[in-house]
């Protein structure tokens, strides 16, 4: 069974919602992505989402924005991602993964091995966020072929897109929170309850909720509507702040343990 | 064969739709919008109108007589689009989106400018039409071409400097289609070139094909034949396509791209997508894109801000892999050499852009007899130039003192 789907089932038997942070690998380096990803385990994630960074991040406001340069300054490619995906395995982080990445490095990557190399990290989805259903029909044949979901994003204005979009999900159903990219607001969507009933009544998969979320009183709301919570821009800040504390080795515990007690306080 | 593009948006395998799923009905309401419109008489007649009594359509085809006679080879003419309203080609395509978003019940508009001749045109037709307008422009290009920048305050819009990325042209497309995002439900976005989801590059090529078809009559009665070959300049494409699009069953005529390749194709510093590039899928369409082995966008240079793009439209893919068209480039350094002959020689200041236009033409002209025919999209005109121009070639003498 792939990792995403029990994760929902042991939670829906709790009566719990998923927490799904967000970072953006390689910012700043591989192993401190592996450390973060062992704190965000730590601090009560469900499932995590590791950010591929990319060059014109169409989708993504200045937080993530900034993380992704910092990270290709860094050289980062979808290589080192992979590499952070399996390292964590390494040290014991057993939650499931879903990769988000935008289409170009991928199609360079080759769509085939792609998956490939998705499987052989136990990676157990995918969103691309620039590939909407009129363009996904090879995408989504490998991603089924390979056992991997792949995770489509519906947005406010879907409108009778929902249900096209809806029947050829897999693994969950990602709500756009608000229109606009990503990136912490205090305002969502004003038909945002509305919007959410009409996608959960057109699936039978878990409904997440993310962009823009970023307080512990904003993921309760959200959890008695959805499945799961995506909570990016807001921990990649986090991660920034920290910045400074995690580029020393004498100071790093300090800024991991930040990152931890923010994450963890989202979901008290 | 060159029926394109299909349903989908696709020239071949190019095209596409590839933006975030908030994005996806504003495109099909647009592209609903535009099939009825690109039908409405009346629509099409106001934009007529406007084309003619405002921008003053027909532009001229012009024989270079002196230009030709000093290359000494085939018989130039230019395709005066420098005498456009607004001193370009871009307001046939911004009278045609700015109707269109007028019609569609918009009161506000975006656009993406690099050179700023974009935005000038799209702050013209705001202007005009009564709409809100919002530029943005890389923080780069506002620099380099401050008086546009001016320009369009005049004419009443705001320019957004765009600070992410390399500050230019690809960034302040970047920023337009997030700010669309976050107001797709009362903004149009007037998309500058044939570049962008579908049906951008379809539409954008509809209202720029009047470059062509004037063209095409024109030398018909001025020659009593077809031309050769007709070149033009490729940012991202959209004069190219106009004037080329006519043109593209005449098997006898050859088409010519021309893009910017800076200070060389063989250094980091240029923007010959065509020359350089691959397959990929960058700002909403599969095109060829300047990119490294990861599938990153690489950062483009030419020394004219309307070329500086690491992409190019579909349709140009489609007509190159095709073998329909064919893309040369030319440096920083043939485009000033271009821009200043053509000077001298004709009393007309080119855009830089269409310099680059001009320099193929320099290197063509003299290969062919005196009996073929050359037409040149001469897509705008110098004075938005002038001053990075003379800087440049001050810089230069200075340099070689």
């Amino acid at each position: 069974m792939n990792l995403i789907d029990q994760k929902f089932l042991e939670l829906k038997e709790q009566n719990k919602t998923a927490l799904i942070p967000f970072l953006t690998m390689g910012d700043p380096d591989v192993e401190t992505s592996v450390e973060i990803i062992k704190e965000l385990q730590a601090a009560g994630a469900d499932i995590i989402e590791l950010g591929v960074p990319y060059s014109d991040p169409l989708a993504d406001g200045p937080v993530i924005q900034r993380a992704s340069l910092r990270a290709l300054q860094h050289n980062i490619n979808i290589h080192s991602c992979l590499e952070i995906a399996s390292k964590a395995r390494q040290e014991e982080v057993s939650l499931p993964f879903i990769l988000f990445t935008y289409y170009n490095p991928v199609l360079q990557f080759g769509l085939e091995s792609f998956f490939e190399k998705l499987r052989e990290n136990e990676i157990s989805g995918v969103i691309i966020p620039d590939l909407p259903i009129e363009e996904d029909e090879q995408v989504r044949q490998l991603s089924e072929r390979y056992g991997i979901h792949l995770v489509p994003l519906v947005a406010p204005t879907s409108n009778d897109r929902i249900t096209k979009i809806s029947k050829k999900a897999a693994g969950f159903v990602y709500c756009v929170s608000s229109l606009g990219v990503t990136g912490v607001r205090s305002s969502f969507y004003d038909g945002i309850d509305d919007f959410i009933s009409l996608v959960k009544q057109s699936t039978d998969l878990p409904v997440a909720v993310g962009f823009g979320i970023s307080t512990n009183e904003q993921f309760n709301t959200f959890s008695k509507i959805c499945d799961g919570v995506v909570v990016g821009s807001a921990i990649v800040r986090k991660i920034e702040e920290q910045l400074p504390l995690l580029q020393s080795q004498d100071t790093k515990a300090k800024g991991l343990l930040q990152i931890r007690e923010f994450v963890a306080q989202l979901k008290e | 064969m060159f029926n394109v593009p299909d349903e989908h948006g696709r020239f071949g395998k190019f095209g596409g739709k590839y933006v975030p799923e908030t994005l996806m009905n504003a495109l099909v309401e647009l592209e609903e919008a535009y099939k009825h419109y690109s039908q409405d008489q009346d629509f099409q007649d106001e934009i007529r109108y406007l084309l003619k009594q405002y921008s003053g359509r027909p532009t001229s085809l012009y024989y270079a007589e002196r230009l030709s006679e000093h290359l000494g080879g085939a018989k130039i003419y230019l395709k005066r689009e420098d005498l456009n309203h607004t001193g370009a080609h871009k307001i046939n395509n911004t009278i045609g989106q700015g109707v269109l978003a007028k019609r569609m019940g918009k009161k506000k508009v975006i656009a993406e400018t690099g050179a700023g001749q974009h935005g000038v045109a799209s702050a013209t037709v705001a202007a005009l039409l009564g709409l809100e307008c919002k530029v943005f422009m890389g923080e780069e290009d506002m620099k380099r071409q401050q008086l546009n920048v001016f320009r369009m305050n005049l004419l009443g819009a705001e320019v957004i400097p765009a600070t992410s990325g390399t500050r230019t042209l690809k960034d302040a497309g970047n920023e337009t289609l997030r700010y669309w995002v976050s107001n797709v439900h009362d903004t149009y976005y007037i998309l500058g070139s044939v570049v962008g989801p579908h049906p951008y590059p379809m539409m954008v090529r509809d209202f720029q094909r009047i470059i062509g078809e004037e063209a095409r009559k024109q030398i018909i009665e001025a020659e009593g034949k077809l031309p050769d070959t007709v070149i033009a300049c490729v940012g991202g494409g959209s004069n190219a396509i106009g004037i080329f699009y006519p043109f593209v069953n005449d098997f006898s005529v050859k088409l010519i791209g021309v893009e910017a390749s800076g200070k060389g194709v063989d250094t980091d510093e240029h923007a010959a997508t065509m020359t350089k590039g691959t397959h990929g899928v960058f700002q909403g369409s599969m095109s060829y894109l300047l990119q490294d082995e990861f599938g990153q966008v690489q950062p483009a240079h030419s020394i004219s801000a309307g070329l500086d793009y690491p992409g190019v439209g579909p349709e140009h893919s489609y007509l190159k892999d095709s073998k329909r068209a064919e893309y040369f480039p030319i440096t920083d350094e043939e485009a000033l050499e271009a821009l200043k002959l053509l000077s001298k020689t004709e009393g007309i200041i080119p855009a830089l852009e269409s310099a680059h236009a001009i320099a193929q033409t320099i290197k063509v002209a003299p290969t062919m007899n005196k009996d073929q025919v050359i037409v040149v999209s001469l897509s705008g005109r110098g004075d938005k130039d002038v001053e990075s121009i003379m800087q440049y070639l001050g810089g230069k003498n200075h340099e070689s003192h």
